[in-house]
C-alpha cells in the first residue's frame, strides 16, 4: 500500500492517442518526493539532452505534491515541468488553487504528456476514465473562458481545469497555464499550445491513504490554526495598501527607470478605493487559511484574480497607474499570459521603437501613448502578428532576431528568461549568488528564508532571534546576530544563507506547499508556519516514510543536483551564471567569481558549476554520475574541460 | 403525545456567502471526521458539506448535505441577489441525480450532514472549526416544540434510497439476510 502518494502515473501520448496508467516505483517517491523532484527525475530519464523542446519527444508533466490531497494547509502547488525554447532549459512553474489536490484525488501523481495531437484536444480524467477529447471548439477562447465552458460541458463544476488561452495556442513564449486565477507563469504554456492540448479537466473522488491518519489531521488543524492566526504568512500586500516596495523600487519600464518618490499618501488613498470598489472578494487555495488572492470586476472586463507585484507589471510598464492594470489584466488573464515576463517584453518593444531600432514599418499605426502601446503590442504578441511574432518569443531571443543593436536592450534577463525589475547600488553577495545560481527563473523562486536586511536595534534583533524556530541551525542566528551591513559577511555565512534559502523552495516544491506559508515568506518577519524542522513530521505522518531533518535536507541536495544536471545536460555553464550587468551599479568581478567559485565548491560543484562524481554518489545519484562521464561533461577528476561546452544557450 | 410544551436546542450553521473564500478547508475537515475510523481518510468527495464555486460569477455558497431527492426539480428557477446570479440548485442541500454531489463516491448512496454529532460533543461542528474566514459560524438556541417533528437520520435517508434503487422487497431480504449472521 503506498501513502501520501497514489503510486500511479497518468502517460498520455497525443500523437497517438495513448493512455497508460502506470504503476511507479515507492523508491522514487523516497528520493524524489513529488512535485518538481519527481518531474525533474522523469525529464532527466526519458527526455535526452538534444531533444528541441518542440519536439513530440519534449514531455509536458504536471506533477503534484507529495503531500496533495493530504490534509496539511497549503499544500496544494502543483509543479509543471518541461522544456522551454526559450531558456532551452528546464522550465519551472508552480500552480496554486485546487489542480494538484484533484489529480491526487483522481488517482493519479502525475500526468505526463508527450507527442502532439493534430488538432486542438482536451484531456479529461474522472477517476479511471481518461480521454482525449477533440476541443476544437475551444478555440481562441480565453483560460477561464475554457474552464467554465468545459464545467458545463461536462455538466460537473467540481471539475478542475487547467488551460491555456490564445497566447499559448498560438506559442508565445510567455504563455502561462490558467486554472481559474491561479497561473503556472515561467513559459510553459508554450509546450501544452504546441501539443495542440487545450486543457485538462481533472475530477477525482477516491481517497489517498495516510499512514498516520489521526496524528497526522491533528497536527493540520493546528497548523491550519496557526497559518490562520500568523501575519508571518500568507501575502501581506493583500491586506496593507502601502506599496511603496515595489512602485519605489523596482524599476518602470523596460526595467529601467527607478521613482523613488512614486508612492504618497495621496496615491495609496486613492488606488485603496480603486482596490475595495472593484474587488468581490479575496480568495484562498485549497485547503488553506489564507486569502491572498483579490478578485476584482473591472468593467467590461472578466473577472481576474491576482496576488501581491502582480497588479503591478502592467502598469509599471507602461508607466501607468493601477486602474491601467486592472483594465488590461483581466483581458491578458484570458489570454494566458505571465504577468511577470509579458509586460517586460513589450516595455522592451516600446524602447526599441523609442530607439528607433523598430520602426513604423515593424509597427505599423504604433500609437503615441504610452499605455495603448502596451494594449497594441500584447494583441501582436498574443496573435504572432507581424513584430509579435518576433517578442512573442521573450527578450533574449526577440533581441537576437532583431539585432541592430537591440541586444543591448536585453538587459535584464539570466540564463535567457526575464529577471524582476530590480536594480540597485552594491552588489550584494547573497543576492549575486542567487541571481547567477538559481535554476528556477525567478528571484523570488529562491530567496526567501533569510531576512533581506539586519534588525538595527540590538535588542529588536535579539527577540527576533529568540523566537526563529525556522532556522535549520544555530549559526544562522549567529550570523544574523553579528551582521552590521547588508552586503557584508563571511564567505561561508553567505554560501550557508543561499544554502537554505534555495532548500526551502526545493522541498516545498516536491512536497507542494505554497511559498507563502513556507519557502518564501520567512525572510519577511521571520515568523514563518513550515520551515526544515516541522515539515519532517508531516511527510512522515502522510507518507509512512522514515523522515526527519537531515534526510529531508539531503532530499533537497539529491533533487537540487538532479535538476543541475538535467539543465548541465542541456549545456548550462557557469558562464550562463551571471546576474544582469546592470543589476547593480557598483560591480566587482573578481570578488564576484571568487564568491561564485567557493559556491560552487560548497555545493559539491565543479568550476564549472557541474556536481562532481564525489557528490552524486553521496546523493544516490551514480546514474547521473555515469551519465556525466560517458558524456565528456565529467572527466575522471571530476573537472569539466571547457571545450567541452556545447554552448546551447548562446550569449552574445 | 402529552401536549405538554418542551424545549430543545436547536443547532444552526449560519453561513454568510460574502465571506467565503472557497478554500474548501470545510469539506476537508468534515470529511475525515466522518470517515470510519475517524480522520482515517480526506476526500472533498464524501464531505457533507460543499462549496459551490462559481469564480467568473463570483459565487461562493457553502451548502451542508439534507435529505436526498429521488427525483431533480423540473423547471428551475434562478434568482438575482445583490446583483448576482444564484440559480436554484446552488442553495439546494438535497442530494439530488441531477449532480452528484452529497453522493457516497464507491455507494452513491446519499450523505447527510449530521451536525457532527458524537460523543462526547464537539464544541463546534468540523466544518465551523475549519472555516478561518466566519464564512460558517455555529449557534445554538433554545425553542419551544409542540411535537416533534419526525427528522429522517442519515441511515434511514441511505435505507429510502436503497429501496428506491432497489425495491422494499430487495432491501428487506438482504437485511434479513445480513442480520443472520
Ligand atoms: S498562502 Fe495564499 S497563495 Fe498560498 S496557498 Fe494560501 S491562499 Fe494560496
Ligand atoms: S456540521 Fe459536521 S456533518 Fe455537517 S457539514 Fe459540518 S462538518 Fe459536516
Ligand atoms: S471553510 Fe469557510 S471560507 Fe473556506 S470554503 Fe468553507 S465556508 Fe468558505
Amino acid at each position: 500500500m503506498r501513502y501520501g502518494a497514489t503510486g500511479v502515473n497518468l502517460e498520455i501520448d497525443l500523437s497517438r492517442g495513448n493512455i497508460e496508467k502506470v504503476e511507479t516505483d515507492p523508491k522514487m517517491t523516497e528520493l524524489f518526493l513529488g512535485g518538481q523532484g519527481a518531474g525533474a527525475k522523469i525529464l532527466w530519464d526519458r527526455v535526452p539532452p538534444d531533444t528541441d523542446p518542440f519536439s513530440p519527444e519534449n514531455l509536458l508533466i504536471f506533477s503534484a505534491g507529495l503531500l496533495h490531497a493530504t490534509p496539511v494547509p497549503g499544500a496544494n502547488r502543483v509543479a509543471v515541468n518541461t522544456f522551454s525554447p526559450q531558456t532551452n532549459l528546464m522550465s519551472h512553474s508552480l500552480m496554486g488553487g485546487f489542480f494538484g489536490p484533484e489529480m491526487k484525488h483522481a488517482g493519479y501523481d502525475q500526468i505526463i504528456i508527450r507527442g502532439k495531437a493534430s488538432d486542438l484536444v482536451y484531456l479529461y480524467i474522472h477517476n479511471d476514465t481518461v480521454e482525449i477529447r477533440d476541443a476544437t471548439h475551444l478555440r481562441g477562447k480565453g483560460c477561464t473562458e475554457t474552464g467554465d465552458l468545459l464545467k458545463e460541458e461536462l455538466k460537473d463544476d467540481k471539475v478542475q481545469v487547467a488551460a491555456i488561452g490564445l497566447a499559448g495556442e498560438n506559442r508565445v513564449y510567455t504563455a502561462s497555464i490558467d486554472h481559474g486565477h491561479s497561473s503556472a507563469a515561467r513559459g510553459v504554456g508554450v509546450i501544452m499550445g504546441d501539443k495542440r492540448l487545450k486543457a485538462i479537466a481533472v475530477r477525482g473522488t477516491k481517497d489517498i491513504n495516510i499512514a498516520h491518519p489521526a496524528e497526522l489531521f491533528d497536527i493540520s488543524m493546528k497548523m491550519h490554526k496557526r497559518i490562520s492566526e500568523s501575519e508571518g504568512c500568507g501575502d501581506w500586500m493583500a491586506y496593507d495598501e502601502d506599496d511603496s516596495f515595489h512602485h519605489n523600487h523596482f524599476a518602470w519600464g523596460n526595467a529601467r527607470v527607478r521613482r523613488i518618490d512614486f508612492w504618497s499618501d495621496e496615491l495609496q488613498e486613492r488606488w485603496t478605493k480603486l482596490k475595495y470598489d472593484h474587488m468581490d472578494r479575496q480568495t484562498s487555495c485549497y485547503n488553506c487559511p489564507k486569502n491572498c488572492r483579490n478578485v476584482i470586476k473591472w468593467p467590461g472586463r472578466r473577472r481576474f484574480g491576482y496576488k501581491c507585484y502582480g497588479k503591478d507589471t502592467y502598469h509599471m510598464a507602461a508607466f501607468k497607474e493601477l486602474d491601467f492594470s486592472y483594465d488590461i489584466l483581466g483581458v491578458a488573464q484570458e489570454y494566458g499570459l505571465d504577468s511577470y515576463s509579458t509586460p517586460q517584453v513589450i516595455a522592451f518593444g516600446i524602447e526599441l521603437y523609442d530607439a528607433g531600432i523598430l520602426t513604423d514599418k515593424d509597427m505599423p499605426d504604433f500609437p503615441e501613448d504610452s499605455g495603448d502601446r502596451v494594449w497594441y503590442l500584447m494583441e501582436k504578441i498574443v496573435r504572432r502578428e507581424g513584430i509579435g511574432d518576433i517578442l512573442a518569443d521573450g527578450v533574449s531571443l526577440a533581441a537576437k532576431r532583431i539585432g541592430n543593436g537591440a541586444e543591448q536592450y536585453d538587459h535584464n534577463t539570466v540564463k535567457g528568461f526575464e529577471q524582476l525589475p530590480i536594480k540597485l547600488g552594491k552588489v550584494n553577495p547573497a543576492y549575486f549568488l542567487m541571481i547567477a545560481t538559481g535554476e528556477k527563473m525567478s528571484i523570488t523562486q529562491i530567496e526567501g528564508s533569510f531576512p533581506q536586511d539586519p534588525i538595527r536595534d540590538m535588542k529588536e534583533r535579539q527577540a527576533f532571534v529568540d523566537k526563529w524556530d525556522a532556522v535549520p541551525d544555530q549559526k544562522f542566528k549567529d550570523y544574523f546576530m553579528n551582521w552590521e551591513k547588508r552586503n557584508l559577511m563571511p564567505t561561508q555565512a553567505f554560501c550557508d544563507i543561499v544554502d537554505w534559502n534555495e532548500a526551502m523552495h526545493y522541498i516545498d516544491d516536491s512536497i507542494g506547499l505554497c511559498g507563502f506559508v513556507s519557502s518564501f515568506r520567512g525572510q519577511f518577519g521571520g515568523d514563518i508556519a513550515y520551515h526544515i524542522n516541522n515539515i519532517p513530521e508531516f511527510i512522515a505522518l502522510a507518507t509512512g516514510m522514515e523522515m526527519d531533518k537531515s534526510i529531508l535536507w539531503k532530499d533537497f541536495q539529491r533533487i537540487r543536483n538532479l535538476v543541475r544536471a538535467v539543465n548541465v545536460r542541456r549545456g548550462l555553464r557557469r558562464k550562463d551564471e551571471r546576474p544582469p550587468e546592470d543589476h547593480w551599479a557598483v560591480r566587482d568581478e573578481e570578488m564576484e567569481q571568487n564568491l561564485l567559485t567557493e559556491y560552487y565548491k560548497f555545493k559539491g560543484w565543479n568550476d564549472q558549476g557541474v556536481p562532481t562524481q564525489e557528490t552524486l554518489k553521496s546523493l544516490d545519484l551514480e546514474f547521473i554520475a555515469e551519465d556525466l562521464v560517458e558524456r565528456g561533461i565529467l572527466d575522471e577528476n571530476g573537472n569539466t574541460p571547457v571545450e567541452n561546452e556545447p554552448a546551447v544557450i548562446e550569449k552574445n | 403525545m402529552t401536549g405538554g410544551k418542551k424545549t430543545k436546542i436547536i443547532k444552526e450553521i449560519i453561513v454568510n456567502v460574502d465571506k467565503c473564500t472557497g478554500c474548501r478547508s470545510c469539506e476537508m475537515a468534515c470529511s475525515a471526521f466522518h470517515s470510519v475510523p475517524k480522520y482515517s481518510s480526506l476526500n472533498p468527495a464524501r464531505a457533507r458539506i460543499r462549496v459551490y464555486m462559481d469564480e467568473t460569477k463570483d459565487l461562493y455558497v457553502p451548502i451542508r448535505a439534507g435529505d436526498y431527492t429521488q427525483a431533480e426539480c423540473n423547471g428551475r428557477n434562478s434568482y438575482t441577489i445583490a446583483g448576482k446570479e444564484y440559480s436554484q440548485c446552488t442553495f439546494c442541500p438535497a442530494a439530488c441525480p441531477s449532480r452528484d454531489y452529497f453522493k457516497e463516491p464507491d455507494s452513491g448512496l446519499p450523505l447527510k450532514c449530521d451536525m457532527c454529532e458524537d460523543i462526547p460533543p464537539l464544541e463546534e461542528p468540523m466544518c465551523v472549526q475549519a472555516c478561518k474566514f466566519d464564512a460558517l459560524t455555529y449557534v445554538e438556541r433554545e425553542t419551544e416544540v409542540v411535537h416533534e417533528e419526525v427528522q429522517r437520520g442519515e441511515m434511514e435517508a441511505g435505507i429510502a434510497s436503497l429501496i428506491n434503487r432497489f425495491g422494499a422487497k430487495s432491501v428487506r431480504e438482504a437485511v434479513a439476510r445480513a442480520t443472520k449472521h
